[in-house]
């Protein structure tokens, strides 16, 4: 099935895909071929696509995904590839916000430091997941994750 | 014969204009360059947005929603015309007034109009027409909050019922030397008959897929009051995008025209001005031999 991830900042991934591992809003969906036509409102996570050996992953930050027999479409507010993530800025911005829960913020301060907070510690999850597995980029041969 | 001072002020003010547009060309080469990055970039996004809500819009034969509602007598048309607010940028608004007034002479029902772009206004204006609203100095890249008025008050005069249906005018930019005039459909989502009649050829569609039943997380309400309010603004925005690329784009080539003809002008001129001050010598010079010969013989 083809599957377009894409933001409206840029287009992250097109192709055919195996299977699709998206954050629903009420838990992990599985997308096989010739899943019932679907729309559902994607959650903060990770969103993971197997296509024969390879697996990638992203990380979403809420949108919409439409699933059609051989189509999958992902209209994500904001996501990026898992290797594509700064973990040191995903870090300080974690820092960030927790210093700002932690002292007395006025309420819409306080919700945008949470936002903050929940995208950083996703975006920290899903690199955290990938890199340890990941040979130096000078190694020869990419190896493929376990 | 133009006389040598005639030349030589031509040759300054054709000079002076095409340092200005050599100038204008370089603004709009550097806000094309970003239009060009902001279009291309939610392009992707906007195309695969419509692409949901045309899925959604192909599937029910009863109204589960205002927006996916068609009417059945279709009393009104809005057209959300989108021109610049400057000129000089070669036929980019004269092409999409062509089109979009076309579009509506062919139509059998009263036309609305809501002008983006002052030029477009004008124009509207001294037609007559009648403008439900205007707007205009949006900046070179809109962003999505600078075009949601213009969406929410379209949507707005449909879901009132004082227009049956909604339609996009803009300028698709498909690189830096064309641009297309495109008429698009915006509300509702689905065709109705009267676009399927003589003037279809006009309007780029979308073929829904036939799906039989969607499952919908969370619920169906909740679904489609976001998204489908949500994907019609982007639309909006998209089309606002591309019309800013292609005006910028327009007139980047209109004024390069511009300076290069100003400087076959100024090749001409040069040498009719070289032309002029030769001949003048030559009648110097010969008002002199001739005044010597005179002397000469009168010495004798």
């Amino acid at each position: 099935m083809r599957l377009d991830i894409v933001t409206p900042e840029q287009e992250l991934f097109t192709g055919e895909v195996d299977i699709v591992l998206a954050p629903g809003e009420d838990g992990q969906l599985g997308i096989l071929p010739h899943h019932a036509p679907l729309i559902t409102v994607l959650a903060e996570g990770e969103l993971i696509v197997r296509q024969g050996e390879e697996e990638f992953s992203f990380a979403v930050h809420g949108g919409y995904m439409q699933v059609l027999p051989d189509r999958v479409i992902v209209l994500a507010d904001v996501a990026e590839r898992a290797e594509e993530i700064d973990i040191q800025r995903a870090e300080e911005a974690r820092r960030r916000a927790e210093e700002l829960l932690k002292r007395e913020a006025p309420p819409e301060e306080r919700a945008a430091a949470m936002k903050a907070l929940r995208r950083s510690l996703i975006r920290l999850r899903v690199a955290r997941r990938r890199r340890p597995y990941r040979p130096e980029p000078t190694s020869g041969e990419p190896q493929a994750d376990t | 014969m133009e006389t040598l001072r005639e030349i030589r002020r031509r040759i300054r003010s054709v000079r002076n204009l095409s340092q200005v547009t050599r100038a204008l060309e370089a603004v709009s080469a550097s806000k094309v360059q970003k239009a060009q990055v902001a279009v291309l970039a939610t392009r992707p996004y906007a195309h695969r947005a419509w692409e949901v809500i045309i899925n959604l819009a192909g599937l029910f034969e009863e109204p589960i929603h205002p927006l996916l509602t068609y009417r059945e007598s279709v009393q009104s048309v809005l057209i959300v015309l989108f021109t610049s607010d400057r000129g000089l940028c070669g036929a980019y608004n004269h092409n999409i007034m062509r089109v979009a007034t076309d579009y509506a002479r062919r139509l059998p029902v009263p036309v609305r109009y809501i002008a983006v772009g002052r030029r477009g206004r004008d124009i509207l204006w001294r037609m007559r027409a009648d403008l439900v609203a205007e707007f205009h100095s949006l900046p070179a890249v809109p962003s999505f909050l600078n075009t949601t008025p213009i969406a929410r008050t379209a949507i707005e005069e449909f879901l009132e019922g004082r227009v049956d249906e909604i339609f996009l005018a803009y300028t698709d930019f498909i690189n830096l030397l064309r641009q297309r005039p495109v008429i698009r459909r915006l509300l509702p989502l689905r065709p109705s008959e009267l676009d399927l009649q003589a003037v279809s050829e006009y309007v780029v569609d979308m073929q829904p897929v036939g799906v039989p039943e969607y499952i919908y997380e969370p619920s169906r309400e909740a679904i489609l009051n976001t998204i489908l309010p949500r994907f019609t603004e982007l639309q909006v925005y998209q089309a606002a995008l591309e019309s800013s690329a292609s005006e910028h784009a327009a007139r980047r080539l209109a004024m390069r025209n511009a300076t290069d003809n100003a400087e076959d002008l100024l090749q001409d001129l040069t040498l009719m001005r070289n032309k002029a001050r030769q001949q003048a010598i030559t009648r110097e010079l010969l008002d002199i031999a001739g005044g010597a010969e005179v002397l000469h013989q009168a010495m004798r």
